[in-house]
């Protein structure tokens, strides 16, 4: 077996203005190490949503990339507010997304639903006032 | 049909066109960055009036053509230049939506 491929982020949560640019990063990396065109977008995007959902709602956190030879794992750690029902934050639409951010295009409440659409299994972990951890595989 | 062949068609105004070789086909409008990410399409071209930096971010991930401003809606400066970098292709117009959207239909009969 070889090892795996981690690629680690620290997403900063006071700069808006810089949130995704881990995502973009790990899209350049996927790329260099060849994988497909398909899986690239389906990872990138959903760590993409991921991670700005750190910045807006949870304050910053850290992301981990792990690429083995058959699927690739993301996985994003925050110590935010953490999501209060989780069931109905994967619903299309739920957001609680302030107003300025709304002003920017976000807040549509399609960030989660797109994490779970994009990857091939997604394993959220929350507790109020701890934080929030989610697990996404992509599958090569 | 490039990028390129498709703006001179429609008469866009180009911001940044880094990779305006690129082949485009279909067409995705919308505003709500997570619905685009849910379903813009590679290749599409995306007419959206959202000019925040997060479109070049938005457009480079879901791998669309191009970005198409409609309305007349403009970037400033480290938009264009981030996208010039990030080879995304913006272009502007002072169609509506709807407009550009008929235009490339018929262009593609
Ligand atoms: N890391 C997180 N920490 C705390 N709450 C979160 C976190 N991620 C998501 N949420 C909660 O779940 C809701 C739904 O998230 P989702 O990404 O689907 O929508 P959104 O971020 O509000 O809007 P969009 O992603 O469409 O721009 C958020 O509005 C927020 O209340
Ligand atoms: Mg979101």
């Amino acid at each position: 077996m070889t090892d795996a491929v981690r690629l680690h982020f620290l997403v900063d949560g006071e700069d808006f203005t810089s949130a995704g640019q881990a995502s973009v990063q790990v899209k350049k990396n996927l790329r260099q190490l060849g994988i497909a065109p398909e899986i690239i977008r389906k990872v990138s995007i959903a760590m993409y949503e991921g991670e700005i959902n750190m910045v807006i709602h949870a304050g910053g956190g850290e992301a981990d990339v792990l690429i083995y030879e058959d699927r690739i794992e993301i996985e994003l750690v925050d110590r935010g507010p953490g999501i209060a029902n989780i069931d109905l934050a994967m619903q299309e639409g739920f957001s609680t997304a302030p107003d300025n951010i709304r002003s920017l295009g976000f807040g549509a409440g399609m960030g989660l639903p797109n994490m779970k659409r994009y990857t091939d299994s997604m394993h959220i972990e929350s507790a109020l006032g701890e934080g929030t951890r989610i697990l996404m595989t992509v599958r090569l | 049909m490039t990028v390129y062949e498709m703006a001179k068609q429609l008469e866009l105004t180009p911001i940044a066109v880094p990779e305006g070789d690129r082949n485009c086909a279909g067409v995705y409008i919308g505003d709500l960055l997570s619905w685009v990410m849910g379903r813009a399409k590679s290749e599409n071209v995306w007419i959206t009036i959202m000019s925040n930096i997060k479109i070049v971010a938005v457009a480079s991930l879901t791998d669309v053509a191009c970005v198409v401003l409609a309305e007349g809606v403009t970037v400033d400066d480290r938009v264009r230049e981030t996208a010039e970098q990030k080879g995304v292709n913006i272009y502007t117009s002072e169609k509506t939506a709807y407009e550009l959207a008929t235009a490339l239909a018929s262009l593609t009969k």
